[in-house]
């Protein structure tokens, strides 16, 4: 039988009593969610007030002001949608190309041992490459059209993904394929079922830094060669010194970068949604 | 259907983890393995249920499964191996998927394991949103779903706590009662072994030899009663004895390694 005390009342002594100091303050991840833009806005306007007492020259700086007049302009004489029209073609099909090839090397690095040996040491070797240097000579091989762009986008995209796909395998947890396995599961239905969810997240945050990769490449590509463009127009803004056109570009490649950005934060959400 | 483990012996690399290890689980029969930390316990269960290949010796089948035994040996795991990105209900729904029944028999199974195993009102949930002692429900009602001849159980209540342990203990009781079933049952908790077992193989510590097999001489019903409270725990103090002193000295082998 059970010995059942009464509920305990707070002792009544004399003596004083003190809080015990609380010590766990700080060390949280946590953010504030409307910080960062607060402090943008703040950056923003203090280098507006720069720009408008004249504090700094508009040549090296221009005004917030003046680029958003800039942009303004450049979308409104249709110059922007062409230039970014042919920046959005060259990076889609480049990291189409790239993510297909990569995701399909990726799976069979991950899946297959013979494939691993092979592809791991040419992937090691030629990742480090920047693949920007290849375009000269994708120009000799492809001719001077949009195919040595796309290509060397694609090439910049593939070594990323494959990586990513493979690490994404090889993360997924053991157990859960032998668990499918000791019911008899077949191959391909462990691939669907458990493998390409499983290594999901590793895939998808690969998007992310390729999606930075083909921006930087796109870029550079259409600066050694292009008459459109965003980098094109970035470079020659440059050359004409029109620095209020040249950061309009760079303000433009920053929001296409973030939307890019905002979608694969779509995508994760979407589809990893049981994390 | 019966489950022998013949002569079996295994190594990895240069470590001998199994030695001449050789028992048959009858039709309907719980085995319990134990034995000191590394002995092998769930190495010998890897081998019975097909997923590990022996260095020697082999696990057999004698006899047919029941009928409608879509798996005939079916493991429920010790970290309950649930894919997280499935619900409960596609989670016990996985293993039917790729088997010959008809969309309106494979609800039927999933709904009879969900209800057996109080899943139910469950059915959508994830795994995150589970505790531990609902997910392994989760990995019973999915190895429920494929009416298993013989359940391997690896250390099923091992990573949860007593509480959830004593209630998932009570559900194996249940489930295992009727005698349709039989499992092997790896253990390192002597109380589990001798609530739930019919036999306890003993192993020594590395390399796992059969150092004893131990007949629990009561039925499982009997064990919930009172009465019987003194003789299972003589029972565990028995197999106790047979395994102190080897599961000291595997514990300073490993604090050694």
């Amino acid at each position: 039988m059970l010995d059942r005390a009464p509920p305990e009342t707070r002792d009544q002594s004399a003596e004083a009593t003190r809080p015990v100091a609380f010590r766990g303050a700080g060390f949280t991840s946590g953010g504030s969610r409307y910080a960062g833009w607060i402090a943008l806005a703040l950056v923003i306007a203090i280098w507006q007030l720069a720009g408008s007492a004249g504090w700094v020259n508009p040549l090296f700086l221009p005004a917030p002001s003046a680029i958003a007049v800039a942009i303004t302009k450049l979308a409104t004489s249709g110059a922007l949608w062409q230039h970014l029209s042919w920046s959005i073609m060259r990076i889609g099909t480049g990291w189409i190309i790239g993510t297909a090839a990569g995701v399909i090397v990726g799976f069979a690095i991950g899946l297959s041992t013979m494939a691993r040996g092979v592809g791991i040491t040419f992937i090691s070797a030629l990742f480090p490459i920047p693949k920007i240097a290849l375009l000269p000579l994708l120009i000799l091989w492809l001719g001077i059209g949009e195919e040595p762009k796309i290509a060397t986008i694609a090439l910049g995209v593939f070594f990323s993904t494959a990586i990513s796909v493979y690490s994404g395998v090889d993360a997924v947890p053991r157990n859960l394929i032998r668990m499918a396995q000791s019911f008899n599961v077949p191959f391909h239905a462990i691939v669907r079922r458990v493998i390409w969810p499983g290594a999901l997240p590793s895939i998808l945050a690969g998007f992310r830094i390729t999606a930075s990769v083909a921006l930087l490449l796109v870029v550079s590509a259409e600066m050694i060669g292009a008459q459109y463009g965003i980098g094109a127009f970035v470079l020659q803004a440059g050359n004409l010194m029109q620095t209020d056109q040249l950061l309009a570009g760079v303000v433009i490649l920053s929001l296409f970068g973030l939307a890019v950005g905002k979608l694969i934060n779509l995508l994760e959400t979407r589809l990893l949604h049981w994390r | 259907m019966d489950l022998i483990a013949d002569h079996i012996s295994h190594r990895f690399g240069a470590l001998d983890v199994l030695d001449d290890v050789s028992f048959t689980v009858r039709a309907g029969e719980v085995v319990a393995i134990v034995g000191p930390s590394g002995c092998g316990k769930s190495t010998l269960l890897s081998i019975l249920g097909g997923l590990l290949r022996p260095s020697r010796g082999a696990a057999e089948l004698r006899g047919a499964p029941p009928a409608g035994s879509l798996n005939p040996l079916t493991f429920v795991f010790q970290d309950f191996a649930l894919l997280p990105w499935n619900t409960v209900e596609e989670n016990v729904a996985f293993p039917l998927l790729h088997t010959s029944l008809s969309a309106g028999e494979r609800r039927a199974v999933i709904d009879d394991a969900l209800r057996r195993t109080g899943l139910t009102d469950f059915r959508a949930a994830y795994p995150k949103q589970l505790s531990g002692g609902m997910r392994q429900r989760v990995g019973i009602a999915r190895a429920l779903a494929v009416r298993p001849a013989i359940l391997l159980m690896d250390e099923p209540l091992s990573a949860l706590d007593s509480q959830t342990r004593e209630l998932l203990m009570e559900d194996f009781v249940g489930l295992l009662a009727d005698g349709t079933m039989g499992a092997v049952y790896v253990t390192h908790n002597l109380e589990e072994a001798v609530r739930l077992a019919d036999r306890v193989v003993v192993l020594s510590r590395r390399p796992g030899r059969i150092r004893e097999i131990v007949t629990i001489p009561m039925t499982r019903a009997e064990r919930g009663t009172a009465d019987a409270r003194g003789p299972m725990a003589a029972l565990q103090g028995e197999l106790w004895s047979l395994i102190r002193k080897e599961a000291i000295d595997a514990e300073r082998e490993v604090q050694h390694a």
